[in-house]
């Protein structure tokens, strides 16, 4: 009985923030419950896997309105990480990154397309190694609601692939690996 | 010919290891220069940052050895026919490219040891990393590797311009001293 009536509260709850309007979340970087990882076919054989360490950024979102939801992404990109040095100092060179005259790359929406329970197509302007390219990321609402420590937080991940030669990006890692997955993992705490 | 220096004429040891160095240099130079624009599908992609690392550790030992042999075995005083300013300029010359080989090698260490992997030299030992995870640690190494590498080439140019002009300017035995003639 106490249980139904806890989860009645709970739904009740989860609906009166759904009915507010679309609520400011802030990237959780205190916590760092929020990643950006990229993934990459090395020969075809296996995935390499990387992350920016450094990025920062905020959404807007509303469950009962997601066409209404924003999202900002501003990502440092010599924080590129791929768990070894020599690699990573070649990332952020002008093979690749060019990390000293393009710090850092930006992810800005323009539309978010619901596609489903809980999922959408959040359009936005990506601008990486100096160029600014329209990508879709696919993000689905991994769940929301409050923390135990008196917050509301909102999670999601979402993910789109990039061409390397459309970003300016001039190395070439043969057939298998002209494509990277960028992959993001946010938790935002609503403020 | 004998192994020491004497106060007049270059030993065996300290020749060799002069003309060892100077290959050595430039031959890392020119195989760094080279490996940093291979193909990711080249052969020596892999093989030649491996090669340029492991000579690399050797020179450095080397070079530790010549220091040390400097002490021990000092060199030939310098040619009566040079001016003040003649050995006051090549002393430095000498000193800055001693001090720039060391700072280079152990720059080029830096990058490699960034994370804390080791420097596996040819498979008979490996160097372990003593410094690593210093902020941007393998970026500012870098940087430091690839700048002062081609100031120490340019040098090392000045350096055999100015044995040349001894030897064909001055028509002294600067130059032919480094392969074992004596001072006279």
């Amino acid at each position: 009985m106490l249980k139904k009536t806890l989860a009645a509260l709970a739904l009740g709850g989860a609906l009166f923030a759904g009915q507010a309007i679309a609520a400011d979340y802030a990237i959780d970087k205190p916590g760092q419950h929020a990643f950006i990882n990229f993934k990459i076919s090395h020969l075809g054989y296996s995935w390499l896997y990387g992350t920016f360490k450094d990025f920062d950024g905020s959404f807007s979102f509303d469950a009962a309105k997601p066409e209404a939801s924003k999202v900002n992404v501003t990502i440092n990109t010599t924080s590129v990480d791929s768990n070894h040095a020599e690699r990573d100092k070649h990332l952020r060179g002008s093979d690749f990154l060019n990390v000293s005259k393009h710090p850092t790359a930006t992810f800005e929406s323009t539309s978010v397309k619901s596609t489903g329970e809980g999922t959408a197509d959040i359009t936005g302007n990506l601008t990486l190694n100096g160029v600014t390219k329209p990508v879709v990321i696919q993000a689905k609402l991994l769940g929301e609601g409050k923390d135990p420590w008196g917050g509301y937080r909102a999670g999601f991940e979402g993910s789109t692939t990039l061409k390397l030669k459309d970003f300016d990006i001039q190395k070439d890692l043969g057939p298998a690996s002209q494509e990277v997955e960028l992959i993001l993992s946010i938790e935002g705490v609503r403020q | 010919m004998q192994w020491r220096n004497t106060p007049s004429r270059y030993g065996v040891l300290s020749i060799l290891l002069h003309w060892l160095v100077a290959l050595a240099v430039f031959g890392l130079f020119g195989l760094g220069y080279w490996m940093v624009g291979l193909d990711y599908y080249s052969s020596w992609y892999r093989t030649a940052p491996d090669l340029h690392k492991g000579i690399g550790i050797l020179l450095f030992m080397v070079m530790l050895l010549r220091l040390l042999w400097r002490l021990y075995s000092p060199a030939p005083a310098a040619l009566a026919s040079h001016g003040r300013w003649t050995r006051l300029a090549s002393h430095a010359g000498h000193a800055f490219l001693y001090l720039g080989l060391f700072v280079l090698m152990i720059s080029g260490y830096l990058i490699s040891t960034a994370d804390g992997r080791a420097i596996d030299v040819f498979g008979l030992f490996q160097v372990p990393a003593l410094v690593s995870g210093l902020p941007s640690q393998e970026d500012i190494a870098g940087l430091v590797h690839e700048y002062l590498a081609w100031t120490l080439v340019i040098f090392a140019g000045i350096h055999a311009l100015a044995a040349l002009k001894h030897h064909f300017i001055d028509r002294d035995a600067t130059l032919l001293r480094m392969f074992g003639r004596d001072s006279d």
